[in-house]
């Protein structure tokens, strides 16, 4: 963590502060800022108190905000998830860390069958404003088990909002509004970007929207469509695209379930064409749900097929061969120079 | 070296099945209008039971788990609690739920499939709704006793299971945490000896439930859950203990399931009409109304009459259920966020152009 926004979760909100953070550092600074400026907020889970998170997400806010708000669990994933239901229900605004995407699973019944029905069960007698944070994906070299891109999973669940921040801006502002919302979101942090860049974040406690698209660049020819961490190489391939004469248009989804179709379908009527980059394997994916909406809501527009590049149907490997599955900015021109010659 | 650590679990039975007192009574004992507002629970929840069931039978009612057997259990569970306490039920507390004011018109609701079963609660609106899959409902009472805590609240949280529930995860990773965190629960399983069909047995080779209190560092208790004074007196004493920070509790209130596990269920196919016979000699309401005659309490003109009053209130209930037009069908995706999200807007207008050209 660097001084400026140590000394901001030291100091206190105050004044808007200017910080150049990594997007593990703004997740820091949003539930710092809103435990501040909230009550309500408090936050569990695994060694997320007094070791800050194996990632320091966490890291200060014991110190700053107690141990009654700031809560280290038993390991126990499961009882994670359904206390924080437990806790929503009474109205407190439960931020839960799972320690890695790979360990939500035991908490899915909770998840599933309580934090996103209990509005609709109770016909909004109760509610849960509750979120749950977890690190996902490939590409730090990590053991098994923890590398998987499986939010699909959640997209599929009504009543769940699944949202993916792609640089620490976006973390800032969407954990905020995360935070906000009264219903559950599953928060999930590309854990190959926590320290990739830094940029200038201002902790004044603006959020951004959910279910919103981010155009992040603008172009005529193609509609380059990812989220989280693949948005490094969409970005990346975009550029090598400029330098080939091709104007690549740059969405990040951000919030996949509920979906903004919107965006997407403006984006694919203007530019006629769409390929679409994420780390999950294919079958079922999100990218899936994206090219049906185009297919539905834009195919008079389109000029070529949508493709997708993505993950493959297998076990993420350990790892040795990661970086053959995880989509490379190669595989992200090679797909637009196929569809754009189709 | 060698340390030894000794496990006790008590056991403890007021009435034998007679209703006559086996030792001397607890200080309750002598609130004689306790007495009888628990007896009249008891016959209600039973008179409402048997309606539902009937409604079932007749396509009036969608499936439905029978109270019979559990009603000594809930009624002392719902006098024990304070109104501002929580009650995490799962799908056999229509006892206990009766006395914290959820209108039988709303389970009959719940169970009739519509969603406003669970909706209004006005007396103890924080109460959770029943909890479906089985022992998830113990994670949300600790979470809601974790905000207890954190807020400083003199309050506690009861949840309540079967005795099949005590296999699963959640059960003991809540009792876990309780005991770390030093919590304001009381966990009461309802030993009702069958998980639809698998046997107290075959659930776990732990000589009692109670003693997996101990895994977690919380007391546990074994009551007969057929013996209002036992099963009131335990719970009365876990909840002094939670309102005053000592802690959560375990009780297992031992009874037996009276009915099949719901009215989609053959309890016939896997139990012996021999057991199910020696079951209803030990049946916790004939056993208290039979003490009540015996103090003095009760008559058979007070019964005649009492009968007659349950059975009147739940024919209103029933009525009113009956009368109930469904929601509309776009309720289903009202309630799922608090604003209805652009993605959703679509299906929301399609469904609700559907429902008016059906009706059209």
């Amino acid at each position: 963590m660097n001084a400026s926004a140590e000394n901001a979760i030291r100091h206190g909100e105050g004044a808007p502060v200017a910080h150049k953070v990594t997007l593990v550092e703004a997740v820091n600074l949003a539930l710092a800022r809103e435990m501040a400026n909230d009550d309500s907020v408090v936050v569990l889970g695994e060694d997320i108190a007094t070791n800050g998170g194996v990632f320091r997400a966490t890291v200060g806010l014991k110190e700053r905000f107690g141990y009654k708000r700031v809560m280290d669990t038993p390991l126990a994933e499961n009882l994670i998830a359904g206390t924080a239901v437990g806790m929503a229900t009474q109205g407190l605004k439960p931020v839960a860390e799972f320690q890695f995407m790979g360990f939500i699973y035991a908490g899915c019944e909770q998840i599933i069958s309580h934090a996103a029905r209990m509005r609709n069960r109770t016909r909004g007698r109760l509610h849960c404003p509750l979120v749950y944070r977890a690190p996902f994906g490939g590409g730090i070299h990590a053991p098994e088990h923890h590398s998987e891109s499986t939010e699909a999973l959640f997209a599929h669940v009504p009543g769940l909002r699944v949202v993916i921040p792609s640089s620490p801006q976006r973390a800032y502002g969407l954990l905020l509004a995360a935070i906000r919302n009264p219903d559950p979101v599953i928060f999930l942090e590309p854990k190959r970007i926590y320290r990739a860049v830094t940029q200038t974040v201002m902790d004044n406690g603006e959020a951004l929207p959910l279910d919103t698209c981010f155009t992040l660049r603008e172009g005529d020819d193609i509609t380059l469509i990812s989220w989280g961490a693949s948005i490094m190489e969409t970005l990346q391939a975009a550029d090598r695209l400029a330098e080939q004469g091709v104007s690549a248009e740059v969405i990040d989804v951000a919030t996949i379930s509920p979906l903004d179709r919107e965006t997407l379908l403006c984006s694919v009527a203007k530019t006629g064409r769409a390929v679409i980059v994420h780390e999950a394997c294919r079958n079922g994916g999100v990218g899936a749900e994206v090219a049906a909406s185009i297919a539905e809501g834009a195919f008079l527009d389109l000029q070529a097929p949508v493709v997708r590049v993505t993950g493959y149907d297998t076990v993420m490997p350990y790892y040795r061969n990661e970086q053959h599955y995880l989509p490379q900015v190669d595989d992200i021109v090679a797909a637009v120079e196929q569809v754009i010659a189709l | 070296m060698k340390d030894r650590y000794e496990l006790t679990v008590d056991y403890v039975r007021y009435l034998n099945d007679a209703g006559e007192p086996l030792d001397e009574l607890p200080a309750l004992s002598a609130d004689a209008d306790r007495l009888l507002d628990a007896y009249r629970n008891m016959v209600l929840a039973r008179t409402l039971d048997q309606k539902i069931i009937a409604l079932q039978r007749t396509g009036k009612c969608g499936t439905y788990p029978s109270v019979l057997g559990h009603e000594v259990i809930g009624t002392a569970i719902g006098q024990c609690m304070e109104r501002h306490d929580v009650f995490v039920p799962y799908y056999r507390d229509q006892a206990t739920q009766l006395l914290r004011g959820v209108p039988m018109v709303n389970m009959l609701l719940y169970w009739g499939g519509d969603e406003r079963g669970s909706a209004g609660w006005e007396l103890c609106p924080q109460d959770l709704p029943i909890s479906v899959p089985i022992a998830t409902q113990c994670c949300h009472a600790v979470g809601i006793a974790s905000a207890m805590r954190i807020r400083d609240e003199k309050r506690a949280v009861v949840v309540t299971l079967g005795d099949g529930a005590t296999s699963k995860g959640d059960f003991l990773e809540s009792v876990n945490l309780a005991g770390a965190w030093h919590l304001p629960v009381v966990f009461v399983v309802a030993n009702n000896q069958w998980a639809i069909s698998t046997p107290r047995g075959l659930q776990t080779g732990s000589e009692t439930i109670a003693q997996k209190a101990v895994s977690g560092g919380l007391p546990g208790h074994i009551v007969d859950g057929n013996d209002y004074f036992a099963v009131s007196e335990a719970v009365e004493h876990a909840l002094e203990r939670a309102h005053g920070g000592k802690g959560a509790t375990v009780i297992e209130a031992v009874t037996y399931r009276l009915g099949d596990h719901t009215t989609a269920d053959d309890a016939t196919r896997y139990r012996s009409a021999d057991e199910l016979r020696s079951a209803w000699d030990k049946d916790g309401i004939k056993r208290l109304q039979s003490y009540l005659h015996r103090a003095g309490h009760w008559d058979a003109d007070k019964e005649k009459e009492l009968q007659a009053h349950c059975r009147d209130k739940v024919d209103k209930a029933v009525h009113v259920y009956l009368e109930k037009a469904p929601e509309p069908p776009v309720a289903m995706v009202d309630y799922l966020f608090e604003t209805l999200p652009a993605a959703l807007a679509g299906q929301r207008e399609r469904l609700a152009r559907k429902v008016e050209g059906v009706r059209s």
